[in-house]
C-alpha cells in the first residue's frame, strides 16, 4: 500500500491520516476529494425567488468555485431548486459585462468608458434635469419640493440596504417617481 | 391583507404549512415556482392533510394535490365568494372566534349602499373621476367617523384623522352581538354574497358544482378549535385589475373560518423576488416612506409635520404611534440638521401630487414628460406589461442609467427588438454600469415570510462591476460635493442627508484577502441606521418600543428595529446549527430575524381563545400565563406581552390603551379583523366580482362589467379588445417555469438553465389545437390588439376548454421568460399584455387577457440569440484543487 506522497496534498485531512499509519486505500483513491475541501464557506442567500434559501458560497484562491444549499437552514435544509443551483452562473459567467459602456444619442454602437467618467457624467445629467424641473410649490401654494422628470425603477432583487439608500438619496434630491416590481 | 388584518405581508412562515389540515393553493403554481417552499405542503400531505389546487392550468402543483379544480382565469372572487356564501348559509363560521376577533357584529351606517343594490357600484362613486369619495363617508361604522387603517393605504391617503370624531372623543363603534341588526357586518355580508350560489359559480368559473362544493366542504370541515386550513397564493391572484379584492376575499374567508393567527392557518403570499417584501418594507415605491408611513402629499396639504401627523395619525391602535415613527425616520435621514424648530426637516421630503407608479410613469415617458431614468435590476423592455409601449417610453428619454449583469433587453432596446428600432432616430443617452452579484456584496434580503437574512460578501466583483450600494453612495457623495456651496433652500435636504457609510477599517474578505474595491460602503452601517439608535450616544435600540417623538431616537425603518439590537449583534446573520431542523413544526426563532419584533406568525394572539387559553391541545401556539401575567408560547407574542385577555379599554382611551385584551388585530383602530373594510381600500368595502378588462363575457352579476376604478393607459399602442370580441376569442393567461426567472435577465444568459428550458412555447389545449389544425411542435402566432408573437405549440390536456355561460371558452398558457437578448430568445408574453392597472396597488393584468392563435411565423424570426451559447461558465482550472477534483473540462 502506497503512502501519500503527492506534495500538493497539504490539507490537514491528509496530514492526519498519512505519516505513521498505513491506509487501506490506494494513493490515487486518497488523492480524490471534494472540490470544496479547503475552501472558505461564506453565508449566502439565494437571489432568485422569495422562498429565501440559505446558501454556502465556496471560495478558494480568491475565486467563487461553487454555490450550494446551506443544510442548517430550516427553510431549505441544504436543498436548492434548478434556479438556486444556477446561482454560481450569476457570478461566473462569460456573458457578464465587466466594462462600463456608453451609448451616445443617435449612435449605433456602445463605447467603452471609464467608470469614473460615467459617474461624473451621470451626476451632471441629474443636476441639469433637477435644476430645470424642480418645483417648490403647487399652484395653491402647497409644498411640493419635487421633480417629476427623473424616475427610478428596480429594487425587489436588491438588498434592503441598497433600497434604503435609493429611497433616501432620491427623495433627498426631490425625486418622487421611485418604483420597483413590488405592488402592495 | 393590510385592509383585512392590518399589515400587508404574508401572515405566517412557510414551515408552518406542514401544520395545516387543508392547504388551498390558488393563484399559485407553488410546486414549480417555489419548489423548496412546496416541501412544507408535501409534509402536510404526508401527515394526512388535504391539498387543493384551483387553477386554470394543470401543473405539477395540481399533480401533487389531492384535489384539482380548473377555473377560468379572473373568476377567483366568484369561487371564494361562493365559499363564503356556503359558510354563512350553512352556519359553519367559527362563532367563538368571529364574534370577538372580527367586525362581524359592528353596525355599518345607513348611508352605505351595496353594489348588489346598485348594479355593481358601491355608494360614494364619482363617475367623473372614476374613483370613490376620498373620505369614504358612505362605508363607515355607525357611531363613528372614519375608523380605518393608516399605513399602506397606498397613494393619496383616504383618511383625515383631524376630522375624526372617534377615539379622542370616545365614540366606540356600535355593535350588535346578537347579530339581529340588519346592517351589522355579518348580515351585510350575507346579502352581498347571496347570489354566489353553486350554479352561479359553475356557470362563471367553468368548473362543475360538485367540484366547487367539494372544495367548500373541505375548507369548512378543516376549521374550528381542532383543525385549521391555510391558503397559498402568488402572482396568479395579484396580477388582475381586481387582485387586491381577490386576496381580500380569501382573507375574509380565513377570518370566518377562524384560521388567522393559528398554526396551520393563515394566508401565505408567495412572492416572486428575493427581496420583494423588503422593497415594500423599505419602499422603493412612490407613495410610501419606510415602514408603511405614507409619503407626504400636497393634495392632503401636508405642509408641516404637525399637519401631517394630525391628518395621518389614527387616535387608536398601533398607528397612534405615528409621531414617534416619523420623527425617528427624519432623524435617521437628516441627523443633527433635523431639529424641532425646522420640523425635523419634514419640508425636505418631496410631496406627491399624482400617480407616479411604474405604469403611469412609463406612459408619461412616451409623451416626453420624463427626462431621466435609473434602472437597477429591473427589465421593463421585456418584463413590464405591454413591453412595446415601455420601450417606446424609454426611447423618448434624454438619459438612462442601466445597472445589471448582462446586456439585456432594457440595455439593447435602441438597436434590437421586435419593433426593429432605428438607432439614428433614438436620442437617448445610455450608461450601462455593470452590477455586482449577490456573492460579491454584503446585505440583507427579506424573504416571503418577512425574514431578513444577511448574506456575506465572498469575493470582490470583477472589473467595473459594483454593488448598487456602491453606486448610490458614490453618486450621493458626488452630488453632495457639487451642491456643497449652495445656500439655495431646495438643496439643503440633500446636503443634510446623513451619508457616513464608509468602512472604518480596510475591508477584509472572508478568506483573509484585502478587498481591492475603492470606496465600497459598509452595508452593516446602513443596516444599523435602518434598525435605529439613540441620537445622543449612538447606541443601537433593541425594538420600536424605544422610539421617541422628541428627536432623541433615529430609525430608518421602524418595523426593522431589533434586527441589530446591540453593537456587534446582527441578528439577520445568525445561522445556528440545530438538531430541530428536520420536520420541525415550531418556528425557529433563532434563525435570522423576522419583522415585527421577530414574530414568525402574525396576529398570534388569535391562537388562543378570548380568555387566553389555547383553542385546543392540537392547535396550541400562544397562551396567557395567569401566574406570570404574560403571554407565552412557541413564538414572540404579537400583542402587548402583559395585556391580560380581560383588559377592557376605558372610555376615551387612546393608542394601544384603546385596544381590548381580546382583539388581536391591533394595527386596526378597533383591534378587529375586518370582514367589512370601512377604509384602506379604493374599490369597495367588500370584494365583488368584476370581469377582467379583456374577457370573453359580460359580468353575470351586474351591468357594470369591469372594475369601475381600474385604469387603462390611453395610447395607440395600448388598444383593448372589446368584451366577447370575435376577433380575440381565446382567453390567455401567463405563467412561470421552474428553470427561468422573470423576463430572463437572470436566466437566459445562463447555459445550465437554457439547457433545461431552451425555447419559448405556448401551451394549447387539445380541443383548440384540433379546431385550428395545430400540431404539437408547430410554430404558432398569438395575437392581441397590442402585438403578435410567435412560439412553438405545446399541445396538452393540461389546459382545456371550459363551459362559461352556456358556451365553450378556450384558455391558453404563455410562459413569461423569453425575449430578444441572451443565449436563448423568443416571443415575450408582455408584448401581448395590456397596460391597465388595479386601483389600490397599480398592478397590471398579466393573468387575464384575450387573444387569437393560429399557425404561422413572423417575418422577422424571434429566436435569434444575441450572444453565443457558453458551454461552460469557466475554462480555467479551480485553484488549489487536484486534477481529480476539478469539474469536468477543467484541469491544471
Amino acid at each position: 500500500m502506497a503512502r501519500i506522497s503527492n506534495a500538493k496534498l497539504r490539507h490537514p485531512f491528509f496530514q492526519l491520516r498519512s505519516g505513521q499509519q498505513e491506509q487501506p486505500v490506494s494513493g490515487v483513491t486518497m488523492a480524490k476529494h471534494s472540490r470544496i475541501r479547503g475552501a472558505v464557506a461564506v453565508d449566502g442567500v439565494c437571489p432568485y425567488c422569495a422562498v429565501g434559501c440559505a446558501q454556502h458560497i465556496y471560495v478558494k484562491g480568491g475565486q467563487v468555485i461553487d454555490i450550494e444549499g446551506d443544510s442548517r437552514s430550516p427553510i431549505n435544509e441544504g436543498t436548492l431548486c434548478p434556479k438556486g443551483s444556477n446561482t454560481f452562473q450569476l457570478t461566473v459567467n462569460p456573458h457578464r459585462q465587466q466594462q462600463t459602456l456608453y451609448r451616445a444619442p443617435y449612435s449605433d454602437h456602445w463605447e467603452r468608458v471609464s467608470l469614473e467618467w460615467a459617474m461624473e457624467r451621470i451626476a451632471q445629467r441629474v443636476v441639469e434635469t433637477r435644476e430645470v424641473t424642480f418645483r417648490e410649490r403647487d399652484d395653491e401654494g402647497n409644498i411640493l419640493n419635487h421633480t417629476t422628470a427623473m424616475a427610478h425603477l428596480g429594487g425587489a432583487t436588491l438588498d434592503n440596504e441598497e433600497n434604503y439608500l435609493i429611497k433616501k438619496l432620491f427623495n433627498g434630491l426631490g425625486m418622487v417617481a421611485i418604483e420597483n416590481q413590488a405592488r402592495i | 391583507m393590510s385592509a383585512t388584518f392590518g399589515r400587508g405581508a404574508a401572515t405566517s412562515y412557510q414551515e408552518d404549512l406542514q401544520n395545516s389540515d387543508c392547504v388551498l393553493i390558488m393563484g399559485s403554481n407553488m410546486a414549480e415556482a417555489h419548489p423548496v417552499g412546496f416541501r412544507f405542503v408535501m409534509k402536510a400531505r404526508e401527515k394526512g392533510a388535504q391539498v387543493i389546487h384551483v387553477d386554470p392550468h394543470f401543473s405539477r402543483t395540481s399533480a401533487s394535490a389531492t384535489d384539482y379544480v380548473p377555473i377560468r382565469t379572473g373568476t377567483d372572487i366568484v369561487f371564494l365568494g361562493g365559499i363564503i356564501h356556503q359558510i354563512l348559509e350553512q352556519e359553519r363560521w367559527f362563532k367563538e372566534y368571529v364574534l370577538p376577533y372580527t367586525n362581524a357584529a359592528t353596525i355599518i351606517n345607513d348611508k352605505y349602499v351595496d353594489a348588489e343594490n346598485a348594479d355593481g357600484i358601491f355608494s360614494g362613486f364619482d363617475p367623473e373621476t372614476g374613483e370613490y369619495e376620498i373620505d369614504r363617508a358612505n362605508w363607515q361604522y355607525a357611531g363613528t367617523q372614519p375608523p380605518a387603517a393608516a399605513g399602506a393605504s397606498g397613494g393619496q391617503t383616504t383618511e383625515d384623522w383631524s376630522k375624526s370624531s372617534a377615539g379622542h372623543e370616545g365614540g366606540k363603534p356600535e355593535v350588535d352581538l346578537t347579530l339581529q341588526h340588519p346592517n351589522c357586518v355579518l348580515n351585510v355580508l350575507k346579502r352581498h354574497y347571496a347570489r354566489y350560489t353553486p350554479s352561479m359559480v359553475a356557470a362563471t368559473c367553468g368548473c362543475s358544482q360538485e367540484q366547487f362544493m367539494a372544495v367548500a366542504e373541505a375548507m369548512m370541515a378543516n376549521s374550528g378549535r381542532e383543525r385549521t386550513g391555510a391558503i397559498v397564493y402568488a402572482l396568479g391572484w395579484t396580477q388582475h385589475t381586481i387582485g387586491v379584492q381577490i386576496i381580500r376575499t380569501a382573507a375574509m374567508m380565513q377570518l370566518l373560518l377562524g384560521n388567522m393567527g393559528r398554526p396551520g392557518g393563515g394566508v401565505m403570499a408567495m412572492r416572486g423576488h428575493a427581496s420583494i417584501q423588503g422593497s415594500t418594507d423599505i419602499p422603493t415605491l412612490y407613495d410610501l416612506l419606510p415602514g408603511y408611513i405614507p409619503q407626504p402629499d400636497s393634495r392632503s396639504k401636508h405642509n408641516s409635520l404637525g399637519e401631517f401627523i394630525r391628518k395621518e395619525t389614527p387616535p387608536t391602535g398601533y398607528w397612534a404611534n405615528m409621531p414617534k415613527l416619523v420623527v425617528s425616520l427624519l432623524k435617521a435621514w437628516f441627523g443633527d440638521a433635523a431639529t424641532q424648530e425646522n420640523d425635523y426637516g419634514f419640508e425636505w421630503v418631496p410631496r406627491i401630487d399624482d400617480d407616479y407608479s411604474q405604469l403611469n410613469t412609463f406612459a408619461k415617458m412616451a409623451k416626453d414628460e420624463v427626462d431621466g431614468l435609473f434602472l437597477m435590476g429591473q427589465n421593463p423592455a421585456a418584463g413590464a406589461p405591454n413591453s412595446r409601449l415601455n420601450r417606446e417610453g424609454m426611447r423618448h428619454l434624454k438619459w438612462l442609467v442601466v445597472r445589471d449583469f448582462f446586456l439585456l433587453e432594457s440595455a439593447e432596446f435602441w438597436r434590437e427588438g421586435p419593433d426593429n428600432p432605428n438607432p439614428a432616430e433614438i436620442g437617448t443617452e445610455i450608461f450601462f454600469l455593470p452590477a455586482a452579484s449577490g456573492a460579491e456584496k454584503s446585505g440583507t434580503l427579506t424573504n416571503t415570510q418577512r425574514m431578513l437574512q444577511w448574506h456575506e460578501k465572498a469575493v470582490d466583483p470583477p472589473g467595473d462591476c459594483r454593488s448598487d450600494l456602491w453606486f448610490m453612495w458614490n453618486l450621493g457623495r458626488r452630488l453632495k460635493a457639487m451642491y456643497a456651496n449652495s445656500t439655495n433652500k431646495r438643496d439643503q435636504g440633500l446636503l443634510s442627508l446623513t451619508w457616513d457609510y464608509g468602512h472604518d477599517d480596510i475591508e477584509v474578505l472572508p478568506d483573509g484577502r484585502r478587498s481591492s474595491v475603492v470606496d465600497e460602503p459598509d452595508a452593516g452601517k446602513v443596516l444599523r441606521e435602518i434598525n435605529g439608535y439613540t441620537t445622543a450616544d449612538k447606541k443601537q435600540i433593541s425594538g420600536f418600543g424605544e422610539l421617541k417623538e422628541d428627536g432623541t431616537t433615529a430609525s430608518g425603518c421602524w418595523i426593522y428595529a431589533g434586527v441589530w439590537p446591540e453593537e456587534g449583534r446582527n441578528r439577520s446573520a445568525e445561522r445556528p446549527v440545530s438538531d430541530q431542523v428536520a420536520a420541525n413544526p415550531r418556528p425557529r426563532l433563532d434563525w435570522a430575524w423576522a419583522w415585527p419584533a421577530n414574530r414568525r406568525m402574525m396576529y398570534n394572539r388569535a391562537s388562543a381563545d378570548p380568555e387566553g387559553k389555547p383553542w385546543s391541545e392540537r392547535k396550541r401556539y400562544m397562551w396567557w400565563d395567569e401566574a406570570q401575567q404574560k403571554w407565552t408560547g412557541y413564538d414572540v407574542p404579537d400583542f402587548p406581552p402583559d395585556k391580560a385577555p380581560s383588559y377592557r379599554a376605558p372610555e376615551k382611551a387612546e393608542g394601544m390603551d384603546a385596544i381590548d385584551g381580546d382583539t388581536p388585530f391591533f394595527m386596526h383602530t378597533d383591534g378587529k379583523g375586518w370582514l367589512f373594510a370601512p377604509s384602506g381600500i379604493k374599490d369597495g368595502p367588500l370584494p365583488t366580482h368584476y370581469e377582467p378588462i379583456e374577457s370573453p363575457t359580460l359580468n353575470p352579476l351586474y351591468g357594470q362589467r369591469a372594475n369601475p376604478t381600474a385604469k387603462i393607459v390611453e395610447s395607440p399602442l395600448n388598444l383593448i379588445a372589446p368584451p366577447a370580441d370575435v376577433e380575440y376569442p381565446v382567453v390567455a393567461t401567463t405563467y412561470r417555469l421552474t428553470e427561468h426567472y422573470l423576463s430572463g435577465g437572470m436566466s437566459r444568459f445562463d447555459s445550465w438553465l437554457n439547457e433545461l428550458q431552451p425555447a419559448m412555447f405556448v401551451e394549447i389545449g387539445i380541443e383548440l389545437a384540433q379546431e385550428r389544425g395545430i400540431e404539437h411542435g408547430d410554430w404558432v402566432l398569438v395575437r392581441t390588439p397590442r402585438s403578435e408573437i410567435e412560439a412553438r405549440a405545446m399541445v396538452t390536456p393540461r389546459l382545456h376548454r371550459l363551459k362559461i355561460g352556456g358556451r365553450f371558452v378556450h384558455q391558453i398558457g404563455v410562459p413569461i421568460h423569453f425575449s430578444f437578448t441572451g443565449e436563448v430568445t423568443g416571443g415575450q408574453a408582455n408584448e401581448l399584455t395590456p397596460m391597465v392597472s388595479e386601483p389600490n396597488v397599480k398592478m397590471h393584468e398579466g393573468k387575464s387577457f384575450m387573444c387569437d392563435v393560429r399557425k404561422g411565423r413572423l417575418e422577422r424570426a424571434s429566436d435569434k440569440p444575441t450572444v453565443q451559447w457558453a458551454k461552460r461558465p469557466q475554462e480555467t482550472p479551480m485553484a488549489e484543487t487536484p486534477d481529480q477534483a476539478q469539474p469536468e473540462g477543467r484541469s491544471a
